[in-house]
């Protein structure tokens, strides 16, 4: 099977990210991690390629920097990558992410598409579907567990309530919740082989799309009004005394 | 402004947040609700939130049904030409408002807190980074405007008495992209007060340090008559069903009291619970983030504090 991982490269969450107070466009260092929650991803992929003898391809939009994301991905032992990367993508939508990575998708070829169900810094929760959409491939969205029957993909969906066991045949797109499994470490010989593998710097020229434009102008960013921090207390062992009298001061007990 | 909801059924009745979008959308124009499901009493409910017009999209059968949905809200759009278009941030919304989406070539504004119109243009509010920035985006590409908004943003009320007139949707047949199949559904049963509707709320993180350790949230939850909550950190460790996380990707809680025990009060918790009435928290260690929002911090051992709590309210 053909499995397309879409991988997105973030910021490192542990350095606190800003907008740019001019263009409000997030400020994009040169450092860009693997987004966390792809990492089940390409798990996902590595494991269902080894059952299925096929190949693992990542599919990545946004600013290359120093591929460093990328390179992590590769080192948990994808095959290839594919970055689509280009100046007037910057401020980017969702919709024209998703333009840009069906695009590429399509280039590259596929039985399965798998995405996470939202990106830790965008989180707009909807590129997966709309990727979906644009390739016309059911989605099996919010899988908690992924199973292949031939080609056929059957999964458990988290539902508000609990779960669904749901099937498609492929060609399809997955999106995969954190926990479907444990992402392995790179070993060393992973990061040593995954600075040779190919990766594929693509501008949207090459690629023949042009996105829609985001429709969208960001008018104002501003501190929200926020909660004051209230009472803190040291336990020096009667500490729960305070807890049960606020208790009584909202009349619960 | 001429503004649809779009509303899933959840047992039988129409999905909260629908009713909470609806009264939003009250303010903001003449209202129409676009139902996915079968019920007429969640037809008469969405009436007494102010949809004058329902549209039901029904005959989906086993099938997932975002795709055929989007498909048929395409249709409508085309011909009814709504201003906006409003979803809940669910996991069908979502399905289907991306799919929709990419159909039209409209862009979709996600997590919206609050909605307002400026002249023509609809104006979304997101909240960032955990909530502590609020950005203003006004939507500039044709109509409708597609927006998602989150589950508790808005408080739902009654609008008095419409009878909708309903139109029937037929969900047509998209091929390929609509042969996903639902098999089986699966309810994870919880006991006590439902976490989105409890009053209060007590939940448990990583600090608890093991899965057998959730029995002090689930003992003081019963003390209060509350429900339990937990982080992404506990889920995903096993210790808990999924339906307990709060948080960005779990759900949105809003109860009188919300008491941490054990969690460090990361960003993307935060914004599933900042809202609580009065935060109470105990963690060991004095710098985590959730003291920023807690009314009351405790800085000790959660395995002291919590069982002389158990012991003080017998
Ligand atoms: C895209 C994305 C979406 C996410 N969505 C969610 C979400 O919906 N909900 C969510 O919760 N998280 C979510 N997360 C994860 C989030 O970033 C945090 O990792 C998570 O909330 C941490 O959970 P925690 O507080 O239980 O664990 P930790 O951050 O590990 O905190 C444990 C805390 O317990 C304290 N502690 C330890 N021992 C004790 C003791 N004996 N007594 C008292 N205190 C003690 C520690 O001081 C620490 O502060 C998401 C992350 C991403 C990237
Ligand atoms: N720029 C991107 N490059 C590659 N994949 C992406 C990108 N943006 C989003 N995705 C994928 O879509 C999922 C959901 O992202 P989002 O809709 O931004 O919350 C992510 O987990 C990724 O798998």
């Amino acid at each position: 099977m053909n499995i397309v991982v879409c991988v997105k490269q973030i910021p490192d969450p542990a350095n606190p990210s800003e907008l740019d107070p001019d263009s409000h466009f997030l400020v994009r260092p040169e450092e860009q991690v693997m987004d966390d929650g792809d990492r089940y991803g390409v798990e996902m992929a590595l494991q269902l390629a080894e059952a299925s003898e096929g190949t693992v391809t990542l599919v990545s939009m946004g600013p290359a920097g120093n591929l460093q994301g990328i390179r992590q991905a590769l080192a948990m032992g994808a095959d290839k990558a594919v970055i689509v990367t280009d100046d007037a993508l910057r401020g980017s939508g969702a919709l024209e992410t998703a333009q840009v990575l069906a695009a590429a998708i399509t280039r590259e070829g596929f039985d399965l598409v798998l995405c996470g169900t939202e990106s830790t810094d965008g989180y707009s929760g909807i590129v997966p579907q709309q990727v979906a959409e644009l390739l016309g491939v059911p989605a099996l969205t919010y899988a908690r567990k992924v199973s292949l029957d031939g080609s056929t993909v059957k999964i458990e969906q988290q539902t508000a309530g609990g779960f669904n066991e749901v099937e498609a045949p492929a060609p399809v797109l997955l999106s995969l919740t954190a926990g479907v499994v444990e992402p392995r470490y790179p070993t060393f010989k992973g990061i040593m082989a995954a600075k040779s593998k190919p990766v594929d710097q693509l501008s949207l020229g090459d690629l023949g799309v042009a996105p829609a434009g985001s429709g969208q102008e960001i008018l104002s960013v501003a501190d929200a009004p926020g909660r004051e921090a209230g009472t803190k207390i040291e336990d020096e062992g009667e500490a729960h005394l305070e807890i049960v009298a606020k208790l009584q001061e909202l009349k619960v007990v | 402004m001429n503004i649809w909801v779009f509303v899933e059924e959840a047992n039988g009745a129409p999905a909260p947040v629908g009713l909470e979008l609806l009264t939003k959308a009250r303010e903001l124009g003449s209202v129409s609700a676009v139902f996915l499901g079968e019920s007429d009493d969640a037809i008469a409910e969405l009436g007494r939130y102010g949809a004058g017009a329902v549209y039901r999209l029904a005959g989906g059968e086993d099938k997932l049904p975002a795709a055929g949905a989007a498909a048929a809200l395409a249709d409508l759009i085309a011909s009814e030409s709504p201003d906006l278009v409003l979803f809940g941030l669910t996991y069908t919304d979502r399905d289907v408002a991306g799919r929709l989406s990419a159909r039209l070539g409209k862009p979709v504004v996600s997590n919206a807190s609050d909605i307002r119109l400026d002249g023509d243009s609809v104006v979304v509010i997101t909240e960032i980074f955990g909530g502590t920035q609020l950005v203003e985006t006004a939507v500039r590409a044709d109509a409708p405007a597609l927006v998602i908004g989150r589950p508790k943003a808005f408080t739902a009320e009654p609008g008095g008495e419409t009878t909708p007139a309903v139109t029937e949707v037929t969900l047509p047949d998209v091929g390929h992209a609509g042969a996903a199949v639902i098999t089986a559904v699966h309810v994870e049963e919880s006991e006590g007060p439902k976490l989105e509707e409890a009053d209060i709320v007590v939940s448990g993180g990583r600090g608890l340090g093991a899965a057998d350790k959730f029995e002090l949230i689930e003992q003081l939850a019963g003390k209060l008559g509350a429900a339990t909550g937990a982080t992404r950190a506990v889920v995903d460790a096993g210790w808990v069903a999924y339906s307990k996380q709060v948080g960005q990707t779990g759900k949105t809680v809003k109860p009188s009291i919300y008491i941490a025990c054990g969690i460090s009060g990361a960003m993307q918790h935060l914004v599933g619970m900042k809202d609580s009435g009065t935060i109470i928290a105990v963690n060991k260690d004095p710098d985590a983030p959730i003291f920023d929002v807690a009314d009351l911090g405790i800085v000790g051992d959660l395995h002291q504090v919590i069982p002389k709590l158990l012991e003080a309210l017998a």
